[in-house]
């Protein structure tokens, strides 16, 4: 189980973040080549974000890379570099339909084969940014294995829904749509960034509704939100005490060879367990909720 | 024969004492009203300088409470060019960018030698690139005081820029309109000087109370119409950081310390003005809440950020040499458990008595930092120089657990190196290094690094740190000094512990 609290977004054309970023410790980390890079940096970030992934320093986290389109000259060619480059997940950008993930995979598949990479090994994930994509985020999620996860992005959806980004009521379907679609094909689920990087307690409010709802992480653009997000996601201690009485009775009852687990008189079942277990996962990457 | 004679016939080794010669022989001033309470201010600087009856080849001093906003330094030396004074050496307590003015009057022989904390600037530059024939000399705030003491810096005439003084000069800096806070350096400048000028741009009633520079060490008072802009105190030295790398490592070092073992009620700290001190206080004080902890007192340049500290009752006392912004210098005003100290208080080796031996935990700075932990906080990575020493080796010696903060690379420079450009603090002095990339620990400390590794700190090695350094950037290209000298690093104690050799062009 992976956790995917964060995803940190870093510009690929700025050589000095990609050198440092990783320091701050993100769940995944986002090398944006596409609407962070100018048309005219596009070569540079793509050379820049190739070297980046296979430096050692960012091989104990998890790499995505925003790709530019498939259908604008760039798409191609930053596959082509990233997927050599040993990147963990690919992320396509204005996904509307299964059949854009079916494109991606395709050439995917064959630079794996071309470079030697064991085939599947790079996962994909899909950003739904407009009408169309959300109501097809259901098979746009179970469009591939190679799945990761699926990403709202507020701003283009926002346009295209003939809105703008607000308190979230804006977001309402979308997010809750978005969300079931990954939930029912066993992903990972993506909230849209919080571009205020000044207001903490916007950001948190936001935090707390999509963690509430349900959703494993979101994207964010400043390294100073990674902390308050991963505090906001760390269980209390409450919460892990519950957790490891649960996992206590569950590992009596394997020992025991009881077919059913019971804590304080109560039934649990596995889903419980689970839950148990990512709670415990949570706090001992960040710790109890402070 | 008269009493006098008849005396010394009887006891000739009383053959000087003067017989009377009325009530104010030696106090003419007492007979004139206008004397007896104005004698001490002057209309000029000139008039000043004429009375103090300096020569050339003298010393002048002058202290930086002011910073960038000083007005006082520049102004005098010009009146003393202007005068056709030469081969000064000039002993400020510091010297900053707003200086460069000084480059004329080194030039032209009005100032041949230099006694300095620091340098910044087009100063700094052109005399790392040998403007003088002496090189400068640079010391800490305590070795200022010790240097004082042990005679090598003679100060003949001390002009002292104060924001109010009454007509006898009794001085603070905590009121008046160009209020600065603290006179911490300037008091140790009126102990020692021959003779001291004040210049002011507020002369209050007398007596002026609090009394920080007492009118018993003051000879001549200068009104003029600005000694500073007490705005520019804090430029330079940065406020509340936005910087994410920068809180980080604030994190880090409230982490350290909470887990260092010396986190406990009635420890006592300093925090210096950089980004990640100011940012490090403030992550400390969610700790000192969470756990219940008070901190007996703060001690050196006081900020904001530590002022607010106090005003929540969570530092006892504030001890202040350097206030670093108005907000220090208003709680300098009101607080009275913010105590006013001169160097000589804060940190010189020589006195009955420092502040500094009692400090728990120190927060410093560092340019460069090599894997022997010896500091560099004077020297570039272009080999010229720009910082301070500052109270650094005056802190990092005496307290307890001694942070050092700094990212491990500044845009493509490594600041962990193989061996830094010029040693201002040794590394014996330094006990953990907190960088973005983790935290190396001292192998003189194992007790501290079992701490902060029990604690789940990300402690390494300063050999890992520095190989992480080169790793990203590559090794740098050495700078290429010439043989000559052009300042000298001299250790609290007076010893040199370095020089600083002219970059070769």
């Amino acid at each position: 189980m992976k956790l995917r609290r964060s995803m940190l977004f870093l510009p690929g054309a700025n050589a000095a973040m990609l050198s440092t970023a990783f320091v701050y410790k993100p769940d995944s980390i986002m090398f944006d080549l596409e609407d962070a890079v100018s048309l005219r940096e596009k070569d540079s970030a793509r050379l820049l974000v190739f070297h980046a992934l296979q430096n050692p320093v960012y091989r104990e986290i998890e790499t995505v890379v925003r790709i530019n389109p498939l259908n604008t000259p760039y798409g191609l060619k930053d596959l082509e570099a990233v997927v050599r480059a040993g990147v963990d997940v690919v992320r396509l950008p204005k996904t509307d339909k299964p059949e854009d993930v079916h494109e991606l995979e395709t050439q995917v598949e064959r630079i794996e084969r071309e470079c030697g990479r064991e085939v599947g090994s790079t996962r994909l994930m899909a950003a739904i940014e407009s009408a169309i994509g959300v109501v097809n985020a259901y098979a746009i999620a179970t469009s591939s294995k190679r799945m990761i996860g699926i990403a709202l992005a507020g701003f283009d959806y926002c346009v295209d829904m003939q809105t703008e980004r607000g308190d979230g009521t804006e977001l309402f379907y979308a997010r809750c749509a978005v969300l079931h679609a990954a939930r029912a094909a066993g992903i990972d689920a993506f909230d849209v960034v919080y571009s205020d990087v000044n207001d903490e307690e916007g950001f948190l409010k936001e935090v707390d509704l999509i963690r509430r709802l349900g959703y494993t992480g979101k994207s964010l653009i400043n390294p100073r939100q990674i902390e308050l997000l991963h505090n906001a996601y760390a269980p209390t201690d409450e919460d892990v005490d519950y957790a490891r009485r649960v996992i206590a009775a569950a590992e009596a009852a394997e020992r025991d060879g009881l077919g059913v687990i019971a804590l304080n008189g109560k039934m649990i079942d596995a889903p419980i367990v689970n839950q148990a277990q990512r709670t415990l996962q949570r706090a001992q990457a960040s710790g109890t909720r402070k | 024969m008269n009493s006098i004679e008849q005396l010394s016939g009887q006891q000739p080794q009383l053959a000087a004492l003067r017989p009377f010669a009325g009530a104010n022989a030696a106090t003419p001033y007492l007979a004139d009203p206008v004397q007896k309470r104005e004698r001490k201010l002057l209309g000029s600087i000139e008039e000043a300088i004429e009375r103090t009856g300096l020569q050339d080849g003298m010393t002048i001093s002058f202290h930086h409470h002011f910073r960038e906003g000083d007005l006082v330094i520049n102004r005098v030396v010009d009146t003393l060019a202007r005068m056709g004074f030469k081969n000064l050496t000039l002993a400020s307590s510091s010297l900053l960018s707003c200086n460069a003015p000084l480059i004329e009057h080194i030039k032209n022989g009005v100032i041949t030698q230099i006694y300095t904390s620091g340098m910044r600037g087009k100063l700094a530059d052109a005399i790392s690139h040998g403007l003088m024939e002496k090189p400068v000399q640079i010391h800490s705030h305590g070795g200022r005081v010790h240097l004082l003491q042990s005679g090598e810096i003679k100060i003949d005439v001390a002009f002292l820029g104060v924001p109010c003084c009454d007509v006898f000069g009794n001085a603070n800096g905590s009121h008046g309109k160009s209020r600065c806070g603290s006179l911490g350096y300037a008091k140790v400048d009126a102990q020692f000087a021959r003779q001291v000028v004040l210049l002011t741009d507020e002369i209050v009633g007398f007596p002026n109370v609090p009394v920080s520079i007492s009118q018993d060490r003051v000879d001549y008072i200068v009104k003029v119409d600005e000694v500073g802009d007490p705005s520019r105190i804090s430029v330079g030295a940065a406020r509340v950081t936005s910087n994410p790398r920068e809180l980080m490592i604030a994190r880090f070092a409230a982490d350290v310390i909470e887990h260092s073992g010396y986190f406990k009620t009635g420890f006592s700290l300093q925090t210096g003005s950089g980004a990640a001190s100011t940012a490090a206080t403030r992550f400390l004080e969610d700790r000192m809440v969470r756990q219940g902890i008070t901190a007996s007192y703060a001690l050196g340049g006081i900020t904001g950020s530590i002022v607010d500290l106090h005003k929540k009752g969570l530092i006892e006392t504030l001890v202040d040499t350097q206030s670093f912004d108005n907000v220090a210098a208003q709680s300098l005003a009101e607080s009275p458990r913010h105590l006013e100290v001169s160097t000589n208080e804060y940190a010189n080796p020589s006195s009955k008595g420092t502040y500094c031996d009692l400090v728990d935990v120190v927060i410093l700075s560092a340019l460069e930092i090599d894997t022997d932990f010896n500091v560099n906080v004077i020297t570039g990575s272009d080999g010229v120089m720009r910082g301070a020493s500052g109270g650094h080796c005056d802190v990092a010696t005496a307290a307890n657990l001694t942070i050092v903060v700094a990212p491990l690379i500044r845009s493509r420079i490594p600041t962990v190196v193989r061996h830094v450009t010029t040693v201002v603090t040794p590394g014996e002095s330094i006990d953990v290094l907190v960088t973005d990339h983790g935290i190396a620990v001292n192998p003189g400390r194992p007790e501290v690094a079992e701490r902060l590794r029990a604690a789940g700190l990300p402690v390494m090695s300063i050999e890992a740190l520095y190989q992480r350094a080169v790793g990203l950037t590559g090794e740098p290209q050495a700078i290429e000094f010439t043989e000559r000298i052009v300042g000298v690093i001299r250790y609290r104690d007076g010893s040199v512990i370095d020089v600083v050799r002219q970059v070769r062009e």
